[in-house]
């Protein structure tokens, strides 16, 4: 199923096309700091991930783009102007922050109805974003009714109804199924492949590997890294090799000898940093080494991660502090 | 245009503000008839010696039931934004949080103005039908203000839930200060011995009732004889000043914290 994204053109981006720009950019909410000092572009053209841990920042980040919430100093914006500036903001930047902001009693298409309304673009645009998400067979139903699948899908409709050339997205596998998130990670591509500025955030680097081709990271309300995300997996993960052998010491003094490789001793096992499985057996052969196991380490990326975004004993303080406010705020004390 | 547009849209996509609606006027005209009947039949047997007489205004006495159900429409027309977060999708869509007030009020105030007008003329139609010993015809112009004005204090009275709504931001919060106030609140405060008397008059809710000569300030009543620091329009006017400076707070702080 190929329908065309856009109701203009999708050529349109490709020059000079449109960006996010964060300068400065910090939120207090009482005596947190959500978000500090943080300066970041967003590029058109390609996925840019917004990666850190839960807690980190990003959700606040989003809502200071969109002019929710405001920022205690900085700014961010959009092609150069405040979202509060911008005329008929659908047209210019699609957000979907949480799939569950609709009225469980409106029509999903009464949603897109009034959103098309209110920034003047024409009804038939609401049935195209329809079609598009595939929702069309369902669009008469309250969406209070719809599985968090269907409820995304709403949203990006909703998203995408403006044909903006700039797109955030928060969060937007969470919770999804396999096909759910392989639709979601298609659709970014393809729009990023049209020329828009895609930014999406996640709180795992490895569902980031895999769609995003820039990333900006942060912890702790802080910008942590912003690069290509090649880089940053090959800077979080390093490239850790495990191998087991009979003849332990014997790879490990011919391992070590090669020059930027470092290599420790790990429950009977050797991990190897700075070479790849493909050199340490290489290096195993012309040994004569007996190999029982020569395995790339890709589970310690997460945890390199961790170790990049602050701590991980942090890590979990700021997590439970996370639980509370999410209790805090479905009770709707949210200031 | 937009705005107002997608606003409307809004609010008659869900059902709730047709029960609203439907509500509004049953309370007024059944309130309205119960309080009819019952006072002609009194006049009727006691003949001059009960202190109500029976007119036009007999027939709108049901209005204030039908305000508090446009207080609670016009509260949840922005309560339940903030309860479903749909209020951060709506300023998404339109950053300027000053027109989506505006074309709230609007929208809700013009509503509240028909149903005003359509619950003031089906009380009075439907007492003439039931009554037919006492003359009920609009005659005067007051008569006329006091059936037709109907509309206009309904609409103030929708600002001032909106307001209350957008401040408060809770359903159950916003409905129990406005009820509070109306129903409880002014009747209290009207009630403390000596001073009361002379607050009444500034009691918002008092004020909007006089307009329509109903409630305690009304002329024709019993209750009080007393001199008014206002006539009719003066009582609509303060009661509508209210509105305005309530619905003008909640703008500034709208605006002003974090969606
Ligand atoms: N509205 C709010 N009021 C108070 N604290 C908040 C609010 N929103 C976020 N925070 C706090 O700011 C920090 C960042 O949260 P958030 O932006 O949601 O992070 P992320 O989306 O990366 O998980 C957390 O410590 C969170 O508790
Ligand atoms: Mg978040």
């Amino acid at each position: 199923m190929v329908v065309p994204l856009s109701f203009k053109h999708a050529v349109r981006g490709q020059v000079g096309g449109a960006m996010i720009e964060a300068r400065g950019l910090t939120k207090r909410y009482g005596r947190t700091v959500a978000v500090e000092s943080l300066s970041f572009t967003v590029q058109p053209g390609r996925v840019t991930g917004f990666l850190g841990p839960n807690g980190a920042g990003k959700s606040t980040t989003m809502r200071l783009i969109l002019g929710l919430d405001r920022p205690s100093s900085g700014d961010v914006l959009i092609d150069g102007k405040h979202y509060r500036d911008l005329h008929s903001p659908l047209r210019y930047i699609g957000a979907l922050l949480d799939a569950k902001w609709v009225h469980p009693n409106r029509s999903a298409r009464a949603h897109l109805k009034w959103l098309a309304r209110s920034n003047g673009l024409p009804k038939r645009r609401v049935d195209e974003v329809l079609e598009l998400v595939g929702l069309t067979n369902v669009a008469k139903r309250k969406a209070g009714g719809f599985s968090l699948g269907m409820s995304q899908r709403l949203g990006i409709a909703a998203a995408l109804l403006g044909d903006p050339q700039i797109l955030l997205f928060d969060e937007p596998v969470n919770g999804l199924d396999p096909e759910g998130i392989h639709w979601i990670r298609q659709l970014m591509k393809r729009l990023a492949a049209e020329g828009r500025t895609v930014f999406v955030s996640s709180h795992l680097l490895s569902e980031m590997a895999q769609t995003a081709d820039e990333l900006v990271v942060i912890g702790r309300g802080k910008l942590i890294a912003q690069s290509t995300t090649g880089e940053f997996v090959e800077r979080a993960s390093g490239t850790s090799v495990r191998v087991r052998t009979p003849q332990l010491e014997r790879l490990r003094t011919a391992l070590a000898g090669t020059a930027g490789t470092t290599v420790r001793v790990d429950e009977g096992a050797l991990l190897v940093n700075g070479m790849t499985s493909d050199q340490v057996g290489e290096v195993a052969a012309t040994q004569g080494v007996v190999l029982h196991e020569l395995s790339p380490q890709r589970g310690s990326l997460e945890e390199a991660f961790m170790r990049l975004t602050g701590d991980a004993i942090e890590y979990h303080a700021e997590e439970a502090g996370e639980h509370l406010h999410m209790q805090g705020t479905s009770g709707g004390a949210k200031e | 245009m937009s705005v107002l547009g997608a606003e409307r849209i809004k609010l008659f996509s869900t059902k709730s503000p047709w029960w609203s609606s439907l509500a509004t006027v049953v309370f007024v005209v059944g309130f309205g008839m119960i309080f009819l009947l019952t006072t002609a039949s009194l006049v009727r047997e006691d003949g001059p010696a009960v202190p109500f007489r029976v007119g036009v205004s007999t027939t709108q006495q049901g209005i204030f039931f039908g305000q508090m159900v446009i207080l609670v429409m016009a509260a949840l027309a922005i309560t339940t934004e903030y309860r479903f977060n749909t209020i951060k999708t709506t300023f998404q869509a339109i950053p300027g949080r000053t027109s989506v007030m505006l074309s709230k009020a609007l929208i809700i105030g013009l509503l509240a103005a028909v149903l005003g007008e359509i619950a003031a003329f089906a009380s009075w139609g439907l007492g003439r039908l039931l009554v037919t010993d006492f003359d009920l015809t609009i005659r005067t112009a007051d008569q006329w203000r006091q059936v037709a004005g109907a509309g206009l204090v309904f609409a103030i009275t929708a600002i001032i839930g909106l307001a209350v709504g957008a401040l408060t931001r809770h359903t159950a919060g916003a409905v129990t200060a406005l009820l509070v106030w109306a129903m409880l609140g002014e009747q209290l405060i009207g009630a403390i011995p000596r001073v009361g008397d002379k607050i009444q008059p500034w009691l918002p809710f008092n004020a909007g009732g006089h307009f329509l000569g109903v409630g305690p300030n009304q002329n024709e009543g019993a209750q009080t004889g007393t001199d008014l620091p206002y006539n009719a329009w003066g009582a609509v006017a303060y009661f509508a000043g209210v509105a305005v400076v309530l619905f003008l707070v909640a703008v500034l702080v709208v605006n002003r914290r974090d969606a």
